[in-house]
């Protein structure tokens, strides 16, 4: 597994993925913090990271996508997928390899942020003061957050031997995850099987992990949807076999 | 140990790609995989090195099984997928690294890269990207990549395709070394190739094995006719060669020379007929019988 890590990760550093994907990353959110006029910190006149946390799950729903989509599909176009599948490697090597990767890529782009952070942190009046633990809460959530979406879009990948195709029903299904159980819940349609359509919604996750409280609810709910779309992936990905 | 075939049936859909194949390679053996187009050759060497997996039948290699030892399997082989695919983004020797990486040669793997980069002839090209090579020297990555381990068997589809001259004699003298003590299957369209390399010849034709032979047998053993190429010097008319006891066929070759189809060795008889007939005999040679007419017998 650490060799298919290591190569993936060495793909992104030596192509420009991994540059522009930073880059675009902190690009986009750096202009909604520091100079969209009524959105930047300084019209808003609150010291928090507010924006980061809202705007960062709709970036990484392109971003995460784009890095993803290429993981099997492209094996799959080039033949390299009979490369890898004939090495001594289970599907798991091969799966967790490349899913790590992307983890890491993520976890890449969001470690500069730290810097707007520190900014924050010293802007707050008296300095210091922002709420901490619902800022740190906030950087979990949107960890775990991307770690969902590099799964949902290393299962597209499996699927599919076409990157557009695996880009486009990524995005969608992180949408889907992301937002839609979410609003399908306020329509009040199920009566009380709203709440459980409401709990399979990422952003309900996301939301209560960003209060800066672990409930092991919201970790139960992120690991296991990782673990599922990995199985799902598995499932797709030793289909090959029947 | 080396590979066992047995029984071998691969569907797809209701298609039999491959139909009942059985065949064992001890090592030492090089065994040249025979077959025009669609034959199923590749899909053979796909269900050994667990890729694909078999309709019916049964494989072995090294004593473990393709489909419920297959991490063990993958272990002890080699493979050359046809058409040769490559992370063309990749670095030569990075890309073998990764592979040595793969197969867990930990504080081997620098000596490994750098004899393999040196054994397939890629010293002045391993700081490419693989994206920029030519297809010989693509062809060499891929070879280097199947043996980095060093392993016990070697499964080659087409390792030739695609090389100038030097560079087939070059991998084919690599292949030959490396089959005196492993086991090698390599497909392959080049009759002076399996000539020049194999010590096996297994022919397949609509996924049915119809020859399993040495080289010198299969050529041997289709019929007793052999072929002579003559040339005269003098006026003679070419219809009295066939006084000649023996001569089925003579076919003109330019001016006075003839190939001449016999079922008997007749260089002695032809001698005579030039002598009698007062003409010269510049040359006379016989020619055994081609692998390409034995493989078009064999497979139409």
């Amino acid at each position: 597994m650490l060799s298919v890590l290591k190569k993936e990760i060495n793909g992104f550093l030596s192509s420009l993925i991994a540059y522009i994907v930073m880059a675009v990353f902190l690009i986009a959110i750096g202009m909604f913090m520091w100079v969209v006029p009524d959105m930047n910190v300084f019209d808003n006149g609150y010291a928090n990271l507010d924006t980061l946390f809202s705007m960062g799950p709709w970036v990484f729903m392109f971003l995460v996508s784009a890095i993803t989509m290429r993981f099997f599909s492209e094996e799959k176009r080039s033949g390299t997928i009979e490369l890898l599948t004939t090495k001594p490697l289970t599907d798991w090597d091969i799966i967790m390899g490349k899913y790590f990767a992307g983890v890491f890529l993520v976890l890449f782009s969001i470690v500069p942020t730290f810097l707007y952070y520190y900014t924050i942190y010293e802007l707050g009046a008296p300095q210091g003061n922002m709420d901490i633990g619902a800022t740190w809460g906030s950087y979990l959530g949107l960890f775990m957050l991307a770690s969902c979406f590099v799964s949902v879009g290393i299962f597209s990948s499996a699927i599919t031997s076409n990157q557009i195709v695996s880009f486009i029903l990524s995005m969608f299904l992180c949408f889907f995850f992301f937002i839609v159980f979410d609003l399908f819940s306020d329509f009040k349609l199920l009566g009380s099987f709203d709440s459980v359509i409401q709990y399979l919604s990422i952003n309900t996750h996301y939301d209560s992990i960003s209060r800066g409280v672990l409930d092991s609810r919201d970790v139960v709910y992120f690991v296991s949807f990782n673990m599922a779309f990995l199985w799902f992936t598995r499932i797709s990905f030793g289909s090959r076999k029947w | 140990m080396g590979v066992e075939v047995n029984n071998l049936v691969k569907m797809y859909g209701a298609q039999r790609a491959v139909d009942g194949i059985s065949f064992s390679v001890q090592p030492g053996h090089i065994l040249g995989f025979l077959g025009p187009n669609g034959a199923g050759k590749s899909t053979t060497m796909k269900i050994i090195t667990c890729y694909l997996p078999q309709t019916e039948g049964e494989v072995k290699v090294c004593g473990y099984d393709v489909v419920h030892q297959s991490l063990e399997v993958k272990k002890c082989i080699g493979y050359l997928p046809e058409h040769n695919p490559l992370y063309l983004d990749m670095y030569v020797k990075e890309y073998l690294e990764f592979v040595a990486g793969v197969h867990r040669l930990g504080a081997h793997t620098a000596k490994a890269v750098d004899a393999m980069i040196e054994r397939t002839g890629l010293t002045r090209e391993y700081k490419k990207r693989i994206g920029e090579l030519s297809k010989g020297y693509r062809q060499r990555v891929g070879l280097a990549q199947a043996m980095i381990h060093d392993p016990q068997v070697l499964i080659l589809d087409e390792p030739t395709s695609g090389l100038d001259p030097n560079q087939i004699t070059e991998i084919r003298d690599l292949i030959r070394e490396i089959g005196k003590n492993k086991t090698v299957i390599l497909s392959t369209h080049i009759m002076q190739e399996v000539k020049a390399l194999c010590n096996r010849v297994v022919i397949i034709n609509k996924g049915k094995l119809v020859a399993d032979e040495t080289p010198e047998n299969l050529q041997h053993d289709t019929g007793n006719q052999l072929v002579f190429v003559a040339e005269f010097k003098g006026e003679f008319s070419p219809k009295n060669l066939h006084t000649i006891p023996g001569v089925e066929k003579t076919v003109s070759l330019g001016q006075n020379k003839f190939r001449i189809t016999a079922n008997c060795d007749i260089r002695e008889d032809l001698f005579a007929f030039a002598v009698n007939n007062k003409l010269v005999l510049l040359s006379v040679s016989m020619e055994d019988q081609s692998l390409e007419d034995v493989f078009r017998k064999l497979t139409s």
